[in-house]
């Protein structure tokens, strides 16, 4: 009887499930406020497929959410819930832009350095939460919250008093560190897709390949499932939580790389957080911390996202019904033992029967 | 001498007005902390009481209640804030989600459900703007007495009283009366407590609820007193210092009032460090981020260390060992 629950199937009748009470609590907010659920819900599908512009907007939107996604996934399976990422995403996209406008270099060096740059800073955001927690037992969730805080005022002080250029942002990078494909953007009606999408497929193989097929990457469950047993098999606990959340902070960087490189070539003064780090734990939950389920919830979010604008205007509704759709899909999936329950009731009457 | 003393008449009252709304928020963290219950979702608590707060105000200037208004809209706060943490409660009580994740979904949905309902009425990003303020009053008297008047008892929110006196009442209650017993004991040691008779999933609803109640009260202060209106900007973190500050403060009641009041005062420096002789050259960015700075030091013992209840972040199932 347990055994039916802990199925492949039913692993991925979770997220379905909760996408499903998503929308239908979606439906039933724009019925009480007074709009056609239908006429909503197909201009918002209308503003994902609708026009190829629409869809590449989509997949650039996706593509920082895949890695806050990965972020969150990789240190969750350590056992650690890193809500760091936002502020880890902050560095990393302003130490990119930093080397992109900075340095001078044919784009072969250029471009890496950048990247590297934001990985660096986003591994030193997570390192500092998880030596906390390895060295003094400090929760990773409070020191992660206050570095994200950190993280924006540091990095809007550096901007407002040393590289501010016009308004209220830096300089554009340099040609030779930019991700803007004109290539990627002609075929999608001139939307800001940029090369960033296919490292983030990438991402999602290295991510894949690290955890599930080397043995650091076998050390580092071990300790998510089980830390005790793990430290009697001889493995460095304290040294793979910090690992852990330098690799979690480095792959969130990139992410921050992505949007300063590929999306604004710019890095500017924050009024409050982007989100993207924030909607990575989302992202992360509702693709069960697994690389290919991290890619669909990206397209998920980045999709309803990017197809809330078009709803507003075809269908007159505010934009903020995705959020509190995805507010919902993280409720649902975070209580899954609703649906377990439900689930456990209707199989218990049909066997009754 | 005089100089110094007129900075502080400017300073202190400016440190306690943006310390109420935290006070009142770490209050709520603390019932719903103590009785083994994270409340990440705290900033999104002080967004649905900042939403309520103003909106409720506006409501009762359009029937004509004056004067009364923003204090009808501040319990219309406490209320809605106390209902709108059933989701967290549910969720990590009953339905043992993960109490992190269940306080992040609540801060989405806060801010995703009053900017839409903001939008569907007002037909703008904000509300109205509310005219029926709470003044800034002198305390009769009080303010009188040299040096301590003009610092304490002038040019404050009667808000900010209340805040302090909650505070204390808090500590009455969670530190001297059964409730406040039953409540740290299911935080300590819920097994035991379900032992001895106490109701462990009750006194957490109890908890989470009284944190949605304080941390609504807390959000409407922040509007009615400093804001005026709400938008989705309008709350942008004091949840989370609030948070701080019940860590900083070491999850009492009087340790989360010197956080707060010392949050406060970081805050009014950043704003008039400007002005301050010897504070002039210290950049911004230091005060903004001394609250985060030092709440990390607290927990990792390098300023006492901070020692959260023993079942926190645990769901109890009966019956389990």
């Amino acid at each position: 009887m347990t055994n039916m629950f802990k199925g492949k199937l039913f692993g991925i009748m979770i997220p379905l499930i909760a996408i499903g009470f998503g929308f239908l609590a979606g439906g039933i907010i724009m019925l009480i406020s007074g709009n056609n659920p239908i006429t909503g819900y197909v201009a918002l599908i209308q503003g994902i497929f609708g026009d190829i512009y629409y869809f590449g907007e989509t997949l650039q939107r996706m593509t920082p959410l895949i890695f806050s996604g990965l972020a969150v996934a990789f240190a969750f399976r350590t056992g650690l819930l890193n809500i760091g990422v936002e502020g880890q995403l902050i560095v990393g996209w302003f130490v990119s832009v930093l080397v992109g406008i900075v340095i001078e270099a044919p784009m072969i060096i250029h471009l890496p350095l950048a990247i590297l740059g934001g990985a660096l800073a986003g591994a030193l955001w997570g390192f500092v939460p998880g030596v906390l927690k390895a060295r003094f037992q400090v929760h990773e969730v409070i020191v992660t919250i206050m570095m994200n805080y950190i993280a924006m005022h540091v990095v809007n002080h550096f901007i407002r008093n040393y590289m501010l250029e016009s308004g209220q942002r830096t300089a554009f990078i340099n040609d030779s560190a930019s991700l803007s494909s004109d290539y990627l953007s002609a075929i999608t009606d001139f939307s800001r897709l940029h090369w960033g999408f296919l490292i983030a497929i990438a991402a999602c193989f290295l991510m894949w390949f690290i955890l599930w097929k080397t043995k650091k990457g076998f050390e580092l469950r071990s300790v998510g499932y089980n830390k005790h047993a793990s430290s009697y098999a001889g493995m460095n606990v304290n040294l793979n939580i910090i690992l852990s959340m330098s690799v979690s902070g480095a792959f969130a960087g990139v992410g921050g790389a992505m949007v300063g490189l590929g999306t604004y070539n710019y890095a500017n003064i924050l009024p409050g957080f982007t989100n993207l780090g924030f909607d990575g734990i989302a992202v992360a939950l509702l693709g069960s911390s697994t690389s290919i389920g991290i890619f669909l919830s990206a397209f998920l979010f980045g999709g309803l996202k990017e197809g809330a604008n078009n709803m507003q205007g075809q269908a007159g509704v505010a934009p903020e019904l995705v959020e509190i759709i995805i507010a919902l899909i993280i409720f649902f999936v975070a209580s899954s033992y609703l649906i377990r329950w439900i689930y456990s009731r209707v199989q218990s009457k049909k066997e009754g029967k | 001498m005089d100089m110094t003393l007129q900075i502080l008449y400017t300073i202190v009252p400016a440190a306690l007005i943006a310390a109420t709304p935290l006070l009142l928020t770490a209050m709520g963290g603390l019932f719903s902390e103590r009785s083994g219950i994270v409340n990440i979702g705290l900033e999104g608590l002080m967004v649905m009481g900042a939403f309520a707060g103003i909106v409720g105000t506006l409501f009762f200037e359009s029937l004509g209640f004056g004067f009364a208004s923003p204090w009808m809209g501040i319990l219309v706060a406490i209320v809605l804030g106390a209902i709108f943490s059933l989701f967290h409660a549910v969720a990590s009580i009953s339905l043992r989600a993960d109490q992190i994740v269940s306080g992040v979904a609540l801060n989405f949905l806060a801010v995703g459900l009053t900017v839409f309902i903001v939008r569907e009425v007002f037909d703008k990003g904000q509300t109205d703007t509310i005219s029926a303020r709470i003044f800034r009053i002198n305390v009769p008297f009080l303010s009188d007495i040299p040096i301590i008047g003009p610092m304490f008892f002038s040019r404050v929110y009667l808000t900010t009283y209340i805040a302090f006196a909650l505070a204390i009442l808090v500590w009455y209650v969670v530190f001297k009366t059964p409730f406040g017993l039953r409540l740290r004991s299911v935080g300590e040691h819920p097994m035991a407590a379900d032992t001895m008779g106490i109701k462990v999933n009750r006194m957490r609803y109890i908890g989470v609820m009284l944190s949605g109640a304080f941390g609504g009260m807390g959000g409407a202060v922040y509007a009615i007193t400093t804001a005026g209106n709400f938008a989705g900007g309008t709350i942008t973190g004091q949840g989370f210092m609030a948070l701080a500050a019940l860590i900083f403060g070491k999850w009492h009641p009087f340790g989360a009032m010197g956080a707060a009041v010392f949050f406060g005062f970081a805050q009014a420096l950043s704003i008039s460090a400007q002005q301050i002789p010897g504070l002039e050259n210290v950049p911004q960015v230091y005060m903004l981020i001394l609250p985060y700075v030092l709440t990390i030091l607290a927990l990792a013992g390098f300023v006492g260390k901070a020692e959260p209840p023993k079942a926190l972040n645990q769901p109890y199932e009966k019956g389990s060992r």
